[in-house]
């Protein structure tokens, strides 16, 4: 999820990207043009990804989601663009895709929003999906968002974590305090006061998405605090893990299954898994029913409603039996209707945000801009 | 907290004493070299390869240095040869170093390598403090603090120095004594590219065990700025590079220990210590410049 790297890298990856599109644009003069496309009946699906596909993180995932679509229909062309900043590059990139024949566009980053939803406006007989955003009051027939609620497996690791730490500090290692990340660290804190109401998770901001020398830095600063659970909110997540195990103590992953880097230490984590999602927008428009589907809109899917796309990852030896009964038992509560913010639940100055009884909604969640009780760490 | 602060410090000031080196020896010679990310960057790959493919880290920090080296030459090639501009040439450098590792960097995201450890020195490390900040750190971090002092002297009492001095002072002096300047600028550009590159292999290979695009995030630029910070001056480099570091394991021991600040505020302040650093120090700093830095000879 990305709202801005830091401006060196963001300038030298617009730089590239400008390099990549101007390349993929003269490799691709044999993919067909916007007029074959629609004469044919041809289907061309674009992707476009933040970062590169194999960042062992959010971009590979979305990637093999982008090669999952491409398995399960032969038939369409699937395009592709990585490294697309989260500026108006992004509506070159999409522009690109649309010369081309695109039918469809897959904007994946958080940061993309705003571009892919001028390029909607513009585009009408392109149909835009957004991953991560909430379009608000735009009422676009051809655009739509949609996301997993990543906050219930963070939660259920949040109880791995509870269970596993003996000094009762977790350390968090984030990127900014954006309403997401918040919601993650607030229901991995919430999970692990499941177990253990007396945990405190504290927090450290690199102000990056993968700078792996200030993960190393923060990593080091939480030991020191005497944490013996680390986990985070990063891009590139193997850094953290390896000091983790190395200082000896746990490690939480996010985003890929890290378990071989810490065959000690790794208790579990939450992955991507957009497959099924991806090839059932596809579908969807193939079919012609987009208009008006659950796609068109803020589209949100967590164990309640189907099958999440954020997934736990597997677990590691010391996550005892009992531990996992108490995971698989949060698990059902959630596919029951309940919520990881289920109340009571209180901000870091005691102030009861939601009630015995009451949870948020979807939207609650994703502009969450407080930290839970038992939070070490500053928002603004 | 002292303790813990200093030893990030030189830690993490590792990956920056070397390229400040490297590019105090380019400049003292008179080449700008803004590629000095990009041998960053091509030293941290290298190296992560090679120590992963030959599982040793030496023979990797050597493959890095000699990486470094070469996205260098490419500089100097560039500026001494076809006289490009240096600013123009070195952030090119930079960019294609950032895209080459990028592209063969790809299939070496999340492999692990068994990069260098801690070495604590036997009776030194129990120096209470001192011990743990100077004495239980990776080969490389006392490999460049031994550097500084050994270049310092190459620079300043050798006469090897003296007309790398003279080339990047008064390079018609060291062509009427019978020297090269052009030759001692490609051998400085060059060293300076290895070390470049050794530190990325410190940052890969010792600091963070991790390759993944971009990872130096912009030192390689943050080290030309300390350049000018350490007057061109390899033992005051040491201080710049460790101020700098510590400046980040201080606001992030700081975030630990649940200071109510903004991270925003504490990830911008290492970046406002160096402006606020150079605005106090460069106009006396600018006497203090090689005389030919940047001209072309």
């Amino acid at each position: 999820m990305h709202i801005s790297r830091t401006p060196i890298r963001a300038g030298l990856l617009a730089l590239i990207a400008a390099l990549a599109l101007v390349a993929g644009a003269c490799g691709d003069d044999n993919g067909g043009t916007a007029a074959d496309a629609g004469a044919d009946g041809d289907v061309t699906v674009g992707f476009i990804f933040v970062g590169p596909k194999d960042d062992f993180g959010y971009n590979q995932a979305a990637y093999e989601g982008s090669e999952a679509v491409a398995e399960a229909f032969p038939d369409i062309e699937v395009l592709q663009a990585e490294n697309v900043p989260e500026t108006a590059e992004a509506e070159a990139g999409m522009q690109n895709m649309i010369d081309q024949g695109a039918d469809l566009i897959f904007a994946t980053s958080f940061g993309h929003l705003e571009f892919a939803a001028n390029m909607a406006e513009q585009n009408p007989d392109v149909v835009f999906v957004h991953q991560g955003g909430l379009k608000d009051d735009l009422e676009l027939d051809n655009l739509g968002t949609f996301f997993g609620t990543v906050y219930e497996p963070v939660y259920t690791a949040g109880i791995a974590a509870g269970a596993a730490s003996e000094t009762g500090k977790v350390g968090y290692v984030y990127a900014f305090p954006i309403p997401q990340t918040l919601a993650n660290i607030n229901a991995f804190t919430l999970g692990a006061q499941s177990v253990n109401p007396e945990i405190e998770t504290i927090t450290v901001a690199t102000g990056g998405w993968c700078d792996p020398a200030q993960q190393a830095q923060a990593a080091q600063s939480l030991i020191d605090e005497g944490v013996d659970v680390l986990t985070q909110h990063q891009d590139c997540t193997k850094t953290i893990v390896e000091a983790a195990e190395q200082a000896g103590i746990y490690s939480v992953g996010y985003h890929a299954d890290a378990s071989s880097l810490a065959p000690e230490g790794w208790l579990t984590g939450s992955e991507w898994d957009w497959a099924d999602l991806y090839v059932d927008i596809v579908q969807t428009v193939i079919d012609g029913d987009f208009v008006g589907s659950a796609y068109n809109g803020d589209f949100r899917v967590g164990l309640q409603t189907g099958d999440n796309p954020f997934v736990q990852s597997t677990f590691g030896p010391a996550v005892s039996e009992e531990t996992q009964a108490l995971i698989d038992e949060a698990r059902q509560s959630f596919i029951d209707g309940g919520s990881p913010f289920s109340g009571p639940v209180s901000d870091q100055g005691g102030v009861v945000v939601w009630a015995e009884g009451e949870q948020p909604t979807y939207d609650e969640v994703e502009t969450m801009d407080f930290f839970v009780e038992g939070v070490v760490g500053s928002t603004n | 907290m002292i303790e813990q602060v200093l030893y990030g410090a030189v830690r993490g000031g590792t990956s920056l004493l070397f390229p400040v080196l490297g590019e105090t020896i380019a400049e003292r010679a008179g080449v700008i070299n803004l590629g000095t990310e990009g041998s960053m960057l091509a030293g941290a790959l290298t190296a992560y390869i090679v120590g992963v493919q030959t599982g040793s880290v030496w023979l990797g920090a050597l493959a890095g240095a000699g990486a470094g080296a070469s996205l260098a030459l490419v500089h100097a090639f560039m500026v001494l040869t076809r006289g490009a501009n240096q600013i123009a040439t070195g952030l090119v450098v930079t960019f294609l170093g950032i895209g080459l590792t990028a592209l063969f960097g790809q299939e070496w995201v999340g492999v692990g390598v068994n990069g260098f450890g801690a070495v604590a020195i036997p009776v030194l490390s129990q120096i209470p403090v001192v011990g743990r900040v100077l004495f239980d750190q990776d080969p490389l971090t006392y490999l460049s603090l031994l550097a500084a002092p050994a270049i310092w002297w190459l620079l300043f009492r050798s006469r090897a120095g003296l007309r790398l001095r003279a080339a990047g002072e008064r390079p018609d002096v060291l062509l009427a004594h019978g020297g090269s300047p052009t030759l001692v600028r490609y051998v400085a550009v060059v060293a300076g590219g290895a070390l470049a590159g050794l530190g990325g292999a410190q940052l890969s290979t010792a600091f963070t065990r991790d390759w993944s695009e971009g990872m130096t995030v912009g030192r390689g630029f943050v080290a030309v700025a300390l350049v000018i910070f350490a007057a061109w001056n390899p033992l005051r480099a040491i201080g710049g590079a460790y101020l700098f570091s510590g400046a980040i394991a201080l606001q992030l021991q700081l975030q630990a220990r649940g200071w109510e600040l903004s991270p925003y505020l504490l990830q911008a302040a290492p970046y406002l210590l160096v402006i606020a650093v150079l605005a106090v120090l460069s106009r006396r700093r600018a006497h203090q410049a090689p005389e030919a830095l940047a001209k072309v000879f």
